[in-house]
């Protein structure tokens, strides 16, 4: 077997790879704004609540997280693996994600709060006319850096028997006793999705830089 | 005999055991120009945002027409509706173009149809002679320009008094001029507007009558001719001839 | 919760010897990963430009891939290479060559900060430009760079969490074993959760002490992470 072959069989698992990525990415995103809004705006108790929230989740190992989440959900609704853990990967960068939101809030509320009041905008209003909208672009260059991170940590999922990009490699390594070529064109592989990735995410921050004379 | 629009009785505004200002009472006629100056720290600005209720004031009434605002259960968001308020750092929402700043309380706020809210947007920038710059963004425009598409946005939603927080003190020197003739214009035409300012010119131009605060209570107030040729206290002569004096050597430089 | 904390009690010697080795990883890591690191950002920052290449191509390979497949590289792959290194040792060089890549970017960071300037200062008094490197722009850029390098070791101390998947008995192994035996995984690694906070509460004290200790008023950037 050659190195295109093996790059062939290992990137047949690419599509649950991009299947964890794209579950868990966008929802720790909702999330992530959902509890970054609490935290900013959501009164002292419910405040304390989420930096509790972030603090515990982000101090623990993301594939202790893994485990617990997923030996709770697979116990309670029987999920499948692969759902279990892109649900559970969602929820650990929630916590991450969360604080991405919060930094961007924190950089522009104040005085645009401020102004969208002054003109009889409600909180609510507020926020998703006008905080909310510059937020989201200022978060982009971080969160490029978390959707690699999402994309790494999926191989996480590999240890819940999930056959993407590197159970395949491990699957093929076992049958060929090739473990270097098959390991190599794993990392390839995921090189590869992390490169296009941040092509992407750089390509959508420039479309969406808001115009300023220098 | 003119109608107040604004009457204020007895404000007062603390921060713990800090009084901002106490017992403020004035009242606002309609078409009337009032410009408020003193020192820095007096209160002038927290006022102007007490008026509007951005702040809450700690005591007193505040009331528009015949509604108090202060009352409990008063709309706040109808109330800030009704008073258009310019910022000393214009606050322009940064992610849109002057003429979306102007549109997004029409649309968002009053609900008008987009063509309406458009032709409305785009006649007030004319207004402020902005209109060649609508697809600007605050980013490509002078510092003027974004205090004349804050006038404009606060002028959109057809409010019973303006309100000026030093709208020019955060300018160049040669971009304070074009700001001052759109507010002058407004003026003219009978808007009522309450002005903190330390352009004595202006002041004395405009305004119907001048307001001199010191350390949170109101000194003295009168037309022009009385406060700077007639002013019934020293501390008002004082602070008037410090003021003028600085202005005056500002323009002799120019 | 009691059952929990008899499982907690149960396995404590063991999670105690587990975390022994977590911190053992972690600490071998970071020294290796400094040095690497230290090097690949005087490379990227002062080399020629084959050097520049080279030291770039690291970083951005080592910080584009899962440390997963890195450590299976290094564990499976290297045999068939005629390398065969043991389970801690594979850990150890995984774990050092992954952190190598983003500490130099934090170094990196700092030492740009100082930059050129102070360059041309050293040079001017004769300096040679390794001397000037190593009296004058390494002893500010490292003061510079502890702030936002201060993310690392915590980062690190997570992500040796997954050495377990190559039979290293850390604590995350400690966990599995004792998730086998009482049948109660949740519990059992709810209860490592536990450990990992405590010492990521600690080194993140540890760090805030020596953060504070070693500040020079009015020198510093602004480079701390959200």
């Amino acid at each position: 077997m050659n190195f295109s072959s093996f790059i062939q069989y290992i990137a047949s698992g690419t599509a649950y790879t991009l299947g964890v990525t794209l579950v868990a990415l966008p929802s720790g995103l909702v999330l992530g704004v959902l509890f970054a809004l609490l935290y900013v705006y959501g009164g002292r108790v419910v405040s304390r609540l989420m930096s509790l929230y972030s603090t515990v989740m982000r101090g623990i190992p993301p594939i202790v997280l893994l485990f617990i989440l997923y030996f709770v959900m697979s116990g309670s609704v029987n999920l499948s693996p692969f759902w279990a853990g892109s649900i559970s990967l969602g929820i650990i960068s929630s916590a991450y994600q969360m604080e991405i939101v919060r930094g961007a809030i924190l950089a522009v509320s104040g005085e645009q709060m401020l102004a969208a009041r002054a003109i009889g905008m409600s909180t609510l209003e507020a926020i998703r006319y006008v905080i909310l909208p510059q937020t989201l672009r200022l978060a982009i260059p971080p969160w490029s850096n978390e959707a690699a991170i999402v994309i790494k940590d999926s191989s996480l999922v590999y240890a819940l028997g999930v056959p993407e990009i590197l159970r395949r490699a491990q699957l093929i390594s076992a049958s060929t006793q090739q473990p270097f070529l098959a390991y190599i064109s794993a990392a390839v592989i995921y090189f590869a999705l992390v490169f296009i990735a941040n092509r992407l995410l750089a390509r959508l921050e420039r479309r969406l830089t808001i115009p300023s004379n220098p | 005999m003119p109608k107040p629009i604004l009457t204020i009785k007895k404000l007062t505004k603390k921060y713990g055991n800090n009084v901002i200002f106490h017992d403020i009472d004035l009242v606002v006629n309609e078409g009337d120009t009032i410009v408020v100056i003193g020192p820095s720290g007096t209160g002038k600005s927290t006022l102007l945002r007490c008026v509007n209720l951005l702040t809450k004031p700690d005591g007193g009434e505040i009331w528009l027409d015949d509604l108090e605002i202060t009352a409990k259960g008063a709309d706040e968001d109808r109330v800030r509706q009704h008073i258009g308020m310019v910022f000393q750092n214009f606050l322009l929402f940064n992610h849109l173009t002057a003429l979306e700043n102007v549109k997004l309380g029409l649309t968002k706020v009053k609900h008008l149809p987009e063509a309406a809210a458009h032709e409305k947007a785009l006649a007030e920038l004319t207004r402020v002679g902005l209109a060649d710059r609508a697809d600007h963004y605050p980013g490509q425009l002078s510092g003027g320009q974004q205090q004349r598409v804050g006038i404009a946005r606060a002028l959109a939603m057809d409010p019973r008094v303006m309100l000026f927080d030093e709208p020019t003190s955060a300018l160049d020197p040669e971009l304070i001029g074009e700001v001052l003739e759109v507010m002058r214009n407004l003026s003219l035409e009978g808007m009522t507007m309450i002005v903190v300012t330390h352009e004595m010119g202006f002041a004395r131009e405009v305004a119907d009558r001048i307001v001199f605060m010191e350390k949170g209570s109101i000194v003295e107030e009168g037309t022009p001719d009385d406060l700077f040729y007639r002013p019934k206290y020293e501390r008002t002569r004082e602070f008037l001839w410090k003021i003028t004096e600085l202005y005056g050597k500002k323009e002799a430089k120019e | 919760m009691a059952e929990w904390l008899g499982l907690f009690q149960r396995f404590l010697k063991d999670f105690i010897l587990g975390a022994g080795t977590t911190l053992e990883l972690t600490a071998v890591g970071l020294l290796m990963g400094f040095l690497l690191g230290l090097g690949l950002a005087l490379a990227k920052t002062f080399g020629p430009k084959w050097l520049r290449a080279i030291a770039t191509g690291y970083i951005e390979l080592f910080r584009g891939t899962p440390l997963l497949v890195q450590l299976f590289l290094i564990y499976y792959g290297l045999p068939s290479l005629g390398i065969t290194l043991s389970q801690t040792l594979s850990a150890y060089l995984a774990l050092g060559l992954n952190s190598a890549a983003y500490q130099a970017e934090y170094l990196r960071g700092a030492i740009q900060a100082i930059g050129n300037s102070q360059m041309m200062a050293g040079r001017s008094i004769g300096l040679s430009r390794w001397q000037t490197i190593q009296h004058v722009i390494l002893p500010q850029a490292l003061r510079l760079a502890l702030p936002s390098w201060s993310n690392e070791p915590i980062s690190l101390l997570k992500t040796t969490a997954i050495v377990f998947l190559i039979a290293v008995q850390d604590l995350m192994a400690k966990a599995k074993r004792a998730a086998t035996i009482t049948y109660n995984p949740i519990g059992s690694y709810l209860a490592v959760a536990v450990v990992y906070l405590v010492l990521v509460f600690a080194l993140d004290a540890l760090l805030k002490w020596a953060e504070r200790k070693t500040k020079i008023p009015g020198f510093e950037i602004n480079t701390k992470r959200v």
